[in-house]
């Protein structure tokens, strides 16, 4: 099985697998003996660590146990008495938090239509702009500069979805302009179970807690923090980056351009690992299984519950129409090889194969329109 | 052989997937869904599977076979419920079951199951499949207590060859619970599915009404003769041959009545005597699972899913098929009738009057 799911959850990197296998046994970080002592040094070297890697004040950073965590919690600390404004192409996990945002279309290669936002910053004054800084599906990257410059215009407060670039696309997100940005441990490579909510220095303190429990995370957010979990976070984001990602990328999108695929947001940034490919007139999930069965997991859409493939409304944003269920997301790891870009083409040229050879007709069709 | 098995959570089609499992076949489980369950328990854009995607997920876990859902809730909505809406809205009884055999099982999830490269897809259904001289041939289940024969009459000569049934020769549903048991999968004592999935309730008004309020809306009961005998709330709540829900007409000149005709444009049901029945039934849409006939044949008909089969002589001139029963009955528009030959079935139409 060659893994291309990166972008669901990245795999466990070895030395989050041994922070947290290190502090799988601590006591109570909240505890006042020496156990629980040596428990809140995990903790907040891991703070004071993150802290660095995301140019932030360690006190600002709270520990949720994700990244959904982390977004409502700025969208209710941050948002509440405030108009909210999202971009079309947002996570569920935004959109769930903020139902009645006013939606920000997109343009068609993905990004955020920054004259539209401008307008829509002008026309809610004081609102709270939540944006990704890249998206989940596409891998296209939002310009969070711009957002922040025409936030900090109009008195408008910014949310970075930080998820997918924390570690892949880092910026200093608090320096342009954001209020607070959110990161998952388990999409850099950490074990699942944590995430963080970051904030800039004037929004950290005094920030009105979701769950109040025992105060814990200076009462900004109550319960137990999960420890392994944290310290594998701390440990999957000090990891190093793989510096070929982007080019085995290319590699691939290439080859299946040149097999009649279409590369959703081509002409946009995009982050190194992530590729969205649509294929006309072969359904996502058809696309999704026959890649399976050849023991490739790659996705499409975004993953729901039941596992069943929705159509995406990312790309239906982007105005792709019937593409919008003809795509799948190959999201390459951190530990992805050479060798697995020729394993990949040579499966997804057999999965067209297959299917095209079933359907004489559509073989015509495609070749022709592709 | 590569076989997808279309596994709907219940304790059929599990068993069917756990029979090709142990003959050696690789098994490809796919579920449907055919509607939001968040949604549909009044949970909006909940994105949830119902109780029956985790379970046949558990099955295929525990057969150890791969297991995908398919995202069919649009085809479902066009295709199913709304042309069930639409059907009650032109006055007619529509089979939902059929028209989801049609457009999805054997329709999209077989084109599926082609572009995966599979040999045949296996379901759950109540049939037979036996290899004839010339090719295929559709029989009933040898439990007539659980034949689905009448639900299956529109599959085509070429879906047929391509389809495995596993399940007809059960001698009963008890059988295939305790094979269910004996594979250790969960859903052995799991309660038979009710009626029209999409309407747990059990009330098909209301989900009619949803797509297709003229279809609830007000409008007369009256004789032949056009005499108003009384009022009703919508003709999607009446099916020609139906005696209950009549009122006033109920009872019309010391004589019991049942609906005979509805007019969706003037929204009138017409009642008359049950006696006044017919022995001509036309049919649109009639398939064939037998080379078509070229003159008129004898056979035996089911104008319902519940019904004994009757002798009948059927017509078929160019696109017009027609139906001499032996015996005068009621038909009601848009239910099936389906042709037999003993077991096998010969094939089939809706009923258009």
């Amino acid at each position: 099985m060659i893994y291309l799911d990166a972008n669901a959850t990245e795999p466990l990197r070895p030395e989050a697998r041994d922070a947290a296998i290190a502090a799988m046994a601590a006591a109570n970080p909240s505890s006042v003996h020496g156990p629980g002592r040596l428990a809140r040094r995990i903790l907040e070297n891991a703070r004071e660590f993150l802290g660095a890697q995301l140019c932030a004040r360690p006190q600002d950073i709270i520990f949720t146990s994700g990244a959904t965590e982390a977004n409502a919690l700025a969208i209710h600390a941050l948002g509440t008495g405030r108009p909210i404004l999202i971009g079309a192409t947002e996570h569920d996990a935004i959109r769930a938090a903020a139902p009645a945002a006013v939606i920000l279309p997109v343009l068609p290669s993905g990004p955020v239509d920054p004259e539209i936002l401008a307008a829509e910053l002008k026309a809610h004054p004081g609102a709270l702009l939540c944006l990704m800084a890249a998206n989940n599906e596409t891998g296209v990257l939002h310009d969070v500069a711009t957002a922040g410059r025409l936030c900090a215009q109009a008195g408008a407060l910014l949310h970075v979805d930080a998820v997918q670039a924390a570690a892949r696309a880092p910026q200093d997100w608090l320096a342009l302009g954001a209020a607070s940005f959110a990161i998952s441990g388990h999409k850099a490579g950490g074990p699942m179970g944590a995430g963080a909510l970051v904030l800039a220095p004037a929004y950290g303190e005094n920030l009105s807690p979701l769950i109040k429990g025992g105060g814990q995370e200076l009462g900004r957010r109550g319960g137990t923090p999960p420890l392994p979990a944290i310290a594998g976070m701390a440990a999957a984001f000090n990891a190093a980056a793989n510096p070929d990602i982007s080019a085995y990328r290319d590699r691939i999108a290439a080859f299946c351009e040149s097999r009649g695929a279409i590369l959703i947001g081509k002409t946009a940034p995009r982050l190194p690992n992530t590729l969205c490919l649509a294929y006309p007139d072969i359904r996502a999930d058809t696309q999704l299984i026959g890649l399976d069965m050849a023991g490739l997991a790659v996705s499409a859409g975004s993953a729901c519950s039941s596992g069943k493939v929705a159509q995406s409304h990312v790309l239906l944003a982007m105005g792709l129409g019937p593409l919008a269920g003809q795509a799948i997301r190959v999201s390459l790891p951190w530990n992805f090889e050479a060798k697995h870009v020729l394993a990949f083409n040579a499966a997804y040229a057999a999965m067209l194969d297959r299917v095209l050879h079933a359907r004489p007709s559509a073989t015509t069709d495609t070749r022709k329109s592709a | 052989m590569k076989i997808v098995v279309a596994m709907s959570g219940g304790v059929d089609s599990s068993v069917v997937a756990g029979l090709m499992a142990a003959e050696g076949h690789e098994v490809i489980g796919v579920t449907l869904q055919l509607y939001d369950h968040g949604a549909a328990a009044g949970r909006k854009g909940a994105c949830c599977a119902g109780q029956d995607i985790h379970d046949a997920k558990r099955v295929a876990d525990k057969l150890n076979i791969s297991h995908y859902v398919i995202d069919s809730e649009k085809k479902f909505r066009d295709s199913v419920i709304s042309a069930f809406a639409d059907s009650y809205a032109a006055g007619q009884t529509p089979v939902p079951c059929i028209a989801c055999n049609q457009h999805l099982k054997f329709g999209d999830l077989l084109g599926m199951a082609r572009d995966l490269g599979a040999d045949a897809l296996a379901t759950g259904h109540y049939v037979r499949r036996i290899e004839g001289k010339t090719g295929a041939e559709l029989h009933q289940a040898v439990d007539p207590a659980r034949d689905q024969s009448w639900f299956l009459f529109a599959t085509t000569r070429e879906q047929l060859e391509y389809c495995r049934f596993p399940l007809g020769d059960m001698a009963s549903k008890a059988d295939v619970r305790a094979e269910a048991a004996r594979m250790g999968l969960p859903v052995a004592v799991k309660p038979d599915s009710q009626d029209i999935c999409f309407v747990p309730s059990g009330s098909y008004a209301e989900i009619v009404g949803k797509f297709r309020p003229d279809a609830l809306e007000a409008g007369d009961l009256v004789t032949e003769a056009g005499k108003i005998l009384g009022q009703h709330q919508g003709i999607a709540r009446y099916t020609v041959g139906q005696a209950k829900r009549l009122g006033n007409a109920a009872v019309n000149d010391g004589e019991a009545m049942v609906v005979r005709k509805i007019e969706p444009q003037t929204r009138r049901i017409i009642v008359g005597p049950r006696q006044a029945a017919s022995r001509h039934v036309q049919l649109r849409d009639v398939n064939w699972l037998i080379e078509k006939p070229t003159g008129p044949i004898h056979a035996r008909v089911k104008l319902r899913a519940r019904q004994d089969p009757q002798a009948v002589r059927i017509t078929t001139n160019n696109d017009e098929t027609s139906l001499l029963l032996d015996t005068a009955s009621i038909a009601a528009p848009g239910q099936a009738a389906v042709f037999y030959d003993g077991s096998r079935i010969l094939g089939g139409g809706f009923i258009t009057v």
